[in-house]
């Protein structure tokens, strides 16, 4: 897969503190690579960077292979944190405007403009002023503009915040349709939760610098903590007899007619000799692992440790259900 | 740069269509219209008749009240009460009462009304008396009122300003001092107008934080510079507008009833003593006539000796100058605070200048060719006023020359510093900003 961005060792140093410390990404081609970090870490001065805002103090950025340069703003799109529009300009003569200084003809614009403002129901607010409108509405408006250069990079900063949930999943259908018909996202959020199914590629920044980069399978992978919890019913034999020195009993919790149990195996050993061993304790009725989510990662790549309580569990439905 | 270009269309459009802009445009020039055409009107308007009864118990005086405008006068030989009378009847306005005594203590004149009194036939009856008893009193001290009036000499010196090359040139200073003030305090308003909309344009940027979508698009100093450009054409757009609608309504009142505003010499109120005129008094009457005239045709020449030209030419110049220099320090600001109260911290170093440029005005139209006129029509921060209200005294094209220069240099010097403010307080939110944090934005960015 190639690499669209390419960032370099980009260090920023405000007057009193350093933003950005050696910090590198690589941002694949049709990717959604999620900028995760504490609010604060540098996440928002990186993206002013490239979006060059402001420039960095050393380091280098390729877009597409090329050096940044200020041509490339019309193949981005960015959605800030920090957004709003013009009160008092009309929504439909403030789109064509934003998307002008991006570069579009007038009457280009004014053509996709229609099809995003029917497809997000916002026609009949065309001619109305950006006061009138719902700030739910107004964020769809700020979203249409964000993307409607069809640009090669979008980014997102902070993207779900203050939008409701109806919006959220829209924003999020139209965020994968854009990466089908070839854009390239960066997700930027403290919030990693919301948009940990949607990444791809992740890299956590924590005080300034870079902690962590990588595809988020492999990421998941490199910190499995190897716990799994089953939940048995009917059972005949203790669940510690079965257990070899390889597998260490975490935790048992007592059920009326069940009990759910989590077992930490060693590195040798494969998961399903635990299953094995599960099984001939009694009725085995879920057998699954707890993997950290990316919180959990990067709490433990700040902290040393994975916070103390429960850890999601990586069943995709109620992970859906979560959103 | 067609991103300027499309700034410039926004900040102009979105201004020049708004109410109030077009309220002002046409205001403006309706209000200046007025203060020619209203005075014109109301002193015609004022015409309505006022009969004055007279009742002189001295004999002395009675003969020498004249109709005058729309002033009547009526002698009776009834007493006081009668015409008092009468006057409730309707039959006058008022009764003028000359006790005996009147001559000996002019404060036993009464004038009686029915209505509260009209002013101008006060004024014109104290006025006729005065000159009367003072005529009386110089018969009676023995001193000929020929010889009197001989003595009187109106002395008017007629200014001229010689060139080098012999050119002469009708000097009218009281004209020059009113053009100096109205122009050096038009391009203060007009820099305090735009500059604060450039202020406010700035900050609403900022407060609704558009700005970072729009700086990811084109760069901080274009953002500004086109907002700028786009208000200051805004202000010369209505300028030009002002100009022309005046004009227009002076121009068609003009038209419309050409007799208002031909000049017609004031009468003086003449003591003839209800004798026949001497030809010495007839010619003391031309020439007082005369005099009249000659101010009217002053007021004309004066005007025609002003360089139109190059006063409307160099008002537009030192109009974008001036509000250029002042727009860039208006926009730094508006860029450093977050909302409008904490602007006046940082509004007052910038006002002063302007406001101190205002001040020196007067001193300036007294004294045109002063150093301290010279100088402060060189400084950028204030020539802008200054340099207008030298100009209808005539400056050399020189001067012009070196202030225009150095004008250009100091915009372009805001320009540059403000830039660097902007470029960092546009993106900074929350954070209480005082001279230091300024002075440090400019120096690292």
């Amino acid at each position: 897969m190639s690499t669209l961005l390419k960032a370099d060792n980009i260090t920023k140093t405000y007057r009193d503190h350093r933003a950005l410390d050696q910090v590198s990404v690589h941002i694949p081609d049709q990717s959604i690579f999620g900028l995760l970090g504490p609010n604060g870490a540098g996440k928002t001065t990186l993206i002013r960077i490239i979006n060059q805002i402001i420039g960095a103090d050393q380091g280098t950025i390729l877009f597409d292979n090329e050096p940044l340069r200020s041509k490339h703003v019309l193949r981005i799109g960015y959605l800030p944190e920090e957004r709003g529009l013009y009160k008092k300009m009309e929504v439909g003569e403030q789109s064509i405007y934003l998307a002008r200084l991006k570069g579009l003809k007038r009457q280009e614009a004014r053509k996709l403009l229609t099809g995003w403002f029917e497809k997000f129901d916002l026609m009949p607010w065309w001619g109305k002023k950006v006061e009138e409108l719902s700030k739910g509405m107004q964020q769809k408006v700020q979203f249409i503009i964000t993307v409607l250069h069809k640009p090669r990079l979008l980014i997102f900063d902070e993207p779900f915040s203050g939008f409701d949930p109806i919006n959220v999943n829209l924003l999020k259908e139209e965020i994968l349709k854009l990466r089908e018909e070839g854009s390239t996202i960066i997700f930027s959020t403290h919030n990693m939760d919301s948009v940990e199914e949607l990444c791809d590629h992740i890299a956590l920044i924590n005080r300034s610098k870079l902690v962590l980069e990588g595809d988020v399978r492999e990421v998941r992978k490199n910190h499995s903590t190897r716990l799994y919890e089953a939940e048995l019913e009917q059972v005949h034999t203790p669940v510690e007899q079965m257990l070899d020195g390889r597998f260490q009993l975490v935790d048992i919790e007592k059920h009326l007619e069940s009990m759910t149990v989590r077992i930490r195996i060693t590195k040798e050993a494969p998961p399903n000799e635990l299953l094995q061993s599960l099984l001939t304790s009694g009725q085995l009725t879920s057998f699954r692992e707890l993997t950290p989510t990316m919180n959990d990662i990067f709490i433990k790549q700040v902290t040393g440790e994975y916070p103390t309580g429960k850890m999601q569990k990586t069943d995709p439905f109620i992970q859906a259900g979560q959103q | 740069m067609s991103k300027i270009a499309t700034i410039i269309r926004r900040e102009f459009l979105s201004r020049v269509k708004k109410k109030s802009f077009v309220a002002m445009t046409i205001l403006g020039p309706v209000l200046m219209a007025a203060i020619v055409i209203v005075p014109v009107l109301v002193a015609q308007l004022s015409d309505s008749d006022y009969s004055v009864a007279i009742v002189d118990d001295s004999g002395l005086f009675a003969q020498d009240f004249r109709d005058r405008d729309n002033i009547y006068f009526t002698p009776l030989d009834t007493d006081i009460d009668n015409a008092i009378e009468r006057m409730h009847d309707g039959r006058f306005d008022a009764v003028l009462h000359i006790p005996e005594v009147a001559f000996q203590a002019p404060s036993s004149l009464r004038l009686f009304s029915a209505k509260s009194v009209n002013f101008n036939a006060k004024l014109l009856i104290e006025n006729i008396l005065k000159l009367e008893f003072e005529s009386m009193k110089l018969s009676s001290a023995g001193i000929d009122e020929e010889v009197l009036r001989s003595i009187e000499s109106p002395v008017s010196i007629r200014a001229i300003r010689i060139s080098n090359d012999g050119e002469q040139m009708t000097d009218y200073p009281e004209i020059s001092m009113g053009l100096g003030f109205v122009g050096g305090f038009l391009i203060y308003i007009f820099i305090f107008l735009f500059g604060s909309q450039v202020l406010r344009g700035v900050l609403e940027e900022k407060t609704s934080r558009i700005v970072e979508i729009i700086v990811s698009s084109v760069k901080p100093f274009q953002l500004m510079m086109g907002k700028i450009f786009g208000v200051g054409l805004v202000g010369l757009t209505q300028f030009l507008i002002w100009i022309f609608l005046t004009l227009a309504i002076v121009g068609g009142f003009q038209a419309a009833a050409p007799e208002m505003f031909r000049f017609t010499p004031d009468e003086e109120v003449f003591i003839t003593g209800g004798q026949v005129l001497n030809p010495e008094e007839l010619q003391t009457q031309r020439e007082a006539i005369q005099q009249h005239d000659t101010m009217a045709g002053e007021l004309l020449a004066g005007l025609s000796a002003i360089n139109i030209p190059v006063m409307v030419l160099s008002f537009i110049f030192y109009f974008l100058g001036g509000y250029l220099l002042y727009a860039a320090l208006f926009a730094a600001i508006g860029s450093a605070v977050d909302n409008e109260a904490d602007t006046q911290q940082f509004m007052l170093p910038v006002t002063i200048p302007l406001l101190l440029a205002l001040i020196m005005t007067q001193m300036v139209v007294t004294n045109p060719g002063g150093t301290v006129a010279l100088w402060l029509s060189m400084i950028p921060f204030t020539s802008p006023v200054i340099m207008m209200a030298r100009i209808p005294f005539g400056v050399s094209y020189a001067e012009l020359a070196l202030s225009a220069a150095l004008l250009v240099a100091g915009f372009m010097f805001t320009t540059w510093v403000a830039a660097k403010i902007y470029r960092t307080g546009i993106l900074m939110y929350g954070k209480k900003v005082d001279y230091k944090e300024l002075w440090k934005w400019m120096r690292h960015s």
